[in-house]
């Protein structure tokens, strides 16, 4: 029981620190920060790997619904994140000449809000 | 790896969670905080992969290889125009992952220890109901932009009574599930009614509201993660999950007051009987 109520406030305050992250988004960066968020919420990921890798002592259904779960789970998660970027790279200044991402995220500046 | 250590790895990755969700809010940021978010993804899963509760690791291994050649087909693939109803697409899959984690722990742990514990019980309708609405709901989200089903809003007279008669039935169901009188047919019907819930809720909603939609939906495959953290006892995913529910809700918001709609008006005001789009001013 302690642990529950640990939990719950553990996603209570989660609660508060979401809300208040978001507070001005321009209107160019909804469509990108809903992607990007929906990669984080395919967090349930972890959860899928430890159904799927618990092991054939609870029957076949078990492993199969585990590893159905990690498929749609990694999907959600390597394409959410890699169409999180390539949106973000459209707002980019078209500079050929600096390839490395690091220098691309800093010479951001002159994108108008 | 002793559970300590897991713990401060999990904490980890939430930090690198709100980092990257506070990066993505701004433009001179928002590359950084897209990396930070899947560097978290990354530390995370590693993380649970040496937890001591996994014990075989050919399931896992041929679900992450297929997910992430799918995932990049479809990232790399997809028509730039096409990006809202490919983020639509990729929630739907999180919101089925949830739906299978919660199933496959009904079943697991209904075999292992008896019976479940009250918190479990709860925490896996919960996910069920969510994680089956998301799934539904996104795919008719991605249907309706993808024009694969008409833009207008569909239905029939009468679809919000039978949306209401359905929710309640779920309700009934998931208590007949956690007073212990349900049994793994029970948890199917709940999900299918749930699935056909998800997408009886979306069907009449226009396409030029389907981005607000899809926010929302967003949000709920957050709330579907944080409740399956719930029945697995799991930090990370309770506060991951907290978060992209709680952020999500806020964004929904700002994009109706961006399209000068309300957002109860987007989820019902197309099925007005007065015909015509409903206008609301707040």
């Amino acid at each position: 029981m302690e642990i529950l109520i640990l939990q719950i406030s553990l996603f209570v305050l989660a609660v508060f620190l979401g809300v208040e992250l978001i507070t001005k988004v321009p209107a160019t960066l909804h469509t990108p920060l809903m992607s990007g968020s929906n990669a984080i919420s395919g967090i349930t990921l972890v959860g899928a790997l430890l159904a799927a890798g618990a092991g054939d002592g609870n029957g076949l259904w078990v492993p199969v619904l585990g590893m159905i779960a990690v498929t749609l789970a990694t999907i959600n998660v390597v394409g959410g994140f890699l169409v999180t970027n390539r949106m973000l790279r459209m707002f980019q200044p078209r500079k050929v000449s600096t390839p490395t991402t690091a220098k691309g995220g800093v010479s951001h500046e002159s994108v108008p809000g | 790896m002793n559970l300590f250590l897991v713990d401060g790895f999990y904490l980890l990755a939430a930090m690198l969670f709100v980092g990257g969700i506070k990066g993505l809010t701004r433009p001179r940021t928002a590359v950084r905080g897209n990396q930070m978010a899947a560097i978290g993804m990354l530390v995370a899963v590693l993380v649970t992969l040496l937890d001591k509760s996994i014990l075989s690791y050919e399931w896992i291994l041929g679900g992450v290889i297929l997910g992430s050649l799918i995932g990049t087909l479809l990232a790399t693939r997809i028509q730039m125009t096409a990006m809202p109803q490919m983020v639509a697409l990729l929630n739907g899959f999180g919101g089925g992952a949830s739906l299978c984690v919660a199933a496959a722990s009904f079943l697991g742990l209904a075999g292992a220890d008896g019976p479940l514990g009250l918190v479990a019980l709860v925490a896996i309708c919960i996910t069920l109901l969510i994680g089956a609405v998301t799934l539904t709901g996104s795919a008719v989200a991605f249907a309706k932009l993808q024009e694969l089903l008409p833009g207008r809003p569909l239905g029939f007279r009468g679809i919000r009574g039978f949306n209401l008669v359905l929710f309640v039935a779920v309700l009934a169901l998931a208590g007949s599930l956690i007073s212990g009188s349900g049994d793994s047919s029970t948890l199917i019907l709940l999900t299918v009614l749930a699935l056909v819930l998800g997408v009886t809720l979306v069907m009449p909603i226009g396409g030029a509201d389907m981005p607000v939609v899809i926010a929302l939906l967003n949000s709920y495959s957050g709330l579907a993660a944080a409740a399956a953290g719930f029945i697995m006892g799991n930090s990370v995913l309770v506060v991951s999950g907290a978060l992209v529910g709680a952020s999500g809700i806020i964004l929904t918001r700002i994009m109706c007051v961006a399209m000068n709609r309300s957002l109860s008006g987007v989820l019902f005001g197309s099925m007005g009987e007065a015909g015509g789009p409903v206008m609301d001013a707040d």
